[in-house]
């Protein structure tokens, strides 16, 4: 019978039926600081282990500052987490990435840099945008901690099978349009909670034409339209990225690694439970005006109005929303004024991000009153920027440029919005208050990030590209 | 975890779709690394007009007295999106509230919840609108959820609802699912041996 790609990969990892349902196995397990302490704890109060260390990847990431690298940088609640993940890798025989460690990262950053994920792949994390890793055409999902618990002890999760939704996105990308807004307008179109119950599986020229990158940027947020996954068919491109990474298969291994691989790939008459096509024409630069990912539009389009909505939950919802981010309907992006610019996180802190963004920054400088900063993804991502002297250019246009970690997409740790400030964010949700208590949070391109830093709105970066 | 079979309680409305886990518990109080004490941080911004918890926003229904020892959360569609934290049940378990009704969630809360022994239920949105207009006109009205059933009974209204079988068990039983799953031990360990080395 003809299968999808998360057929596929769902199919090779059970380990046996229960019920209704299955054990899925689960090759890969990223934990930090913040969803892991309950569950050894849970783990050790039933004398427990964990069962495959070997595949347990551990980093520091979302209560870190960005400023120092000690412990204690944010704080004495945000040290005692730090320290009793160290203890409990040390206890557990888990390898620990840790602030200070030239691999150390976002976990969504780093885990791909090490060459940890692999086409075919079943990954998990406390933390829901697990779901980047389907960059890899690698089944990814974030779980909570009494999950993480079940997975330390038994490298498996009980699951029920989710239903199979391919996005195709046609056609070639238009210049200055970037990954960020192809899931944004993905979201857009399908809604904040319109993929509930299904893994996507991206596709479609603009898709396989995107860099490793860029399919973590687009997979990053699937879970942004509800989705339990996103997934993306491994190619030439996915064997290239992981090709000579520390823990990617090695000379006959690899042989046979790609000879897998290539099996990987949705069967020309497999079938999807729906099917949802963009022009990859029709998609313009995005910017989310609401308090979900899903309220968004193009940055020439005017704010929309509740009656702009059908029903009655979405109109009250953008009522809402528009009273939260103060904004009124017909306003123009352009006439929209800002006070902060992040560019970092999962979903945009990686190399191809901070050129995108320096390549906008070196045009001009961070106008007054607009504080911007830098926050890579990973060390690794750190020190190669650094290498191309993207740091100066950041610098001398007036953005901070920070230590990596999760920052102020979430803001665990200092890097915090206060109440009224707004923010071009290249970050994954714009939610009531996730920045900062009263924050507003518009999210973005790192390109159209830079362009907001350096004239203080927001501004259609495809004037620059015109220019070129 | 703690079997549940019937569970009757008066109800809090929050008529608003979308509520995040952000929202549920902000980021600042996922610091701990115990279950324990989350419940005074339920819904942080809504709830309290300064950031330190000492004065209440009287407009929050949580808030209100008519709605003080509520145990039955009645909101709207997509409850529980954004982040996979568990601190958002543990939270508004600890806060007293054990029943959340809605026309759906999202899939990592929903797990997260009947992990705790916290029922997530969903009803449809013509139900919910019933579930709302009752409460409006009594606001000390109970409702009793039937898991054996499949029921939620409220005034003279009977819904049933729809839960997966094995939740249902493990709810009602207020079984280890990490005990259920070590009784496959030789599954797994067969699976593993089929594994590639380089995989």
């Amino acid at each position: 019978m003809a299968k999808t790609l998360y057929d596929k990969i769902w199919d090779a990892h059970i380990v046996s039926q229960v019920g209704a349902d299955i054990l899925l196995y689960i090759d890969r397990h990223l934990i930090h600081e913040v969803t892991t302490p309950q569950a050894f704890a849970g783990l050790n109060d039933k004398g427990r282990k964990v069962r495959c260390p070997e595949k347990t990847v551990a980093t520091m990431d979302h209560s870190i500052s960005t400023r120092s690298l000690a412990l204690d940088a944010c704080g004495p609640a945000n040290q005692l987490q730090l320290q009793t993940l160290l203890q409990n890798c040390e206890d557990h025989g888990i390898t620990l990435y840790p602030v200070g460690h030239q691999k150390q990262g976002i976990i969504h950053v780093m885990a791909p840099e090490l060459g940890a994920i692999l086409p075919g792949h079943t990954v998990v994390c406390g933390d829901s945008h697990t779901a980047t890793h389907g960059a890899f055409g690698a089944l990814a999902f974030g779980i909570g901690t009494s999950e993480v618990e079940h997975v330390f002890a038994t490298q498996t999760l009980r699951q029920s099978k989710a239903k199979n939704l391919k996005v195709e996105v046609k056609g070639k990308l238009p210049i200055g349009v970037t990954a960020k807004d192809i899931i944004l307008a993905i979201i857009g179109e399908l809604g904040h909670a319109g993929a509930t119950g299904y893994v996507i599986e991206y596709c479609g020229e603009a898709i396989s034409a995107l860099s490793m990158e860029e399919r973590m940027t687009i997979c990053n947020m699937s879970i942004e339209g509800g989705a339990k996954a996103g997934l993306v068919a491994p190619d030439n491109t996915t064997f290239e990225y992981i090709k000579g990474r520390e823990k990617a298969p090695q000379g006959a291994d690899w042989d046979a690694a790609v000879a897998y691989w290539e099996t990987l790939y949705s069967d020309a008459d497999a079938q999807f439970d729906r099917v949802v096509t963009l022009q990859a024409a029709d998609i313009k630069p995005q910017v989310t005006w609401g308090t979900n990912p899903g309220q968004v539009i193009g940055v020439d389009d005017a704010i929309p109005a509740p009656t702009d909505f059908t029903d009655a939950v979405t109109q009250e919802s953008a009522s809402k929303a528009l009273k939260y981010m103060a904004l009124e309907p017909g306003q123009k992006l352009s006439d929209i004024a800002i006070s902060h610019v992040f560019i970092g996180s999962c979903t945009n802190s990686r190399i191809e991000d901070l050129r995108a963004a320096a390549s906008v920054a070196q045009r001009g400088n961070v106008v007054e009153n607009v504080t911007a900063i830098v926050v890579p993804g990973s060390a690794a991502v750190k020190k190669q920027a650094e290498a191309e002297g993207l740091d100066k250019i950041f610098e001398a246009a007036g953005f901070e440029w920070r230590l990596p970690g999760c920052s102020m997409c979430l803001g665990m740790n200092d890097d915090l919005l206060k109440e009224g400030d707004r923010c071009a964010s290249t970050s994954n949700r714009n939610f009531e208050g996730r920045q900062g208590r009263g924050a507003r949070t518009h999210l973005v391109s790192p390109a159209m990030a830079a362009a907001a830093a350096i004239n203080g709105k927001f501004t259609d970066v495809r004037q620059y590209e015109e220019q070129v | 975890m703690t079997p549940i079979t019937v569970h009757t309680g008066t109800m809090v409305p929050l008529d608003i779709a979308n509520i995040d886990t952000d929202q549920i518990i902000p980021k600042q109080f996922l610091t701990g690394v115990t279950r324990q004490g989350y419940g005074k941080h339920l819904f942080h911004d809504w709830r309290y007009l300064d950031e330190h918890e000492q004065v209440l926003n009287p407009e929050f229904n949580l808030n209100k007295p008519e709605y003080q020892g509520a145990s039955v959360l009645i909101t709207r569609e997509n409850f529980g999106c954004g982040s996979s934290r568990e601190h958002a049940p543990w939270a508004l378990m600890d806060f007293g509230l054990q029943v959340i009704i809605a026309p759906s969630f999202a899939d990592i809360f929903y797990g997260n919840a009947i992990n705790n022994s916290m029922l997530p239920i969903r009803l449809t949105d013509a139900q919910m609108d019933i579930l709302f207009a009752e409460l409006a006109k009594n606001d000390k009205l109970m409702l009793t959820v039937d898991l054996n059933l499949q029921l939620v009974k409220c005034a003279d209204h009977e819904f049933d609802f729809t839960i997966a079988e094995h939740h249902k068990h493990n709810l009602i039983k207020g079984l280890d699912a990490i005990g259920q799953t070590l009784e496959h031990a030789d599954a797994i360990t067969e699976h593993e041996k089929r594994l590639a080395d380089w995989f």
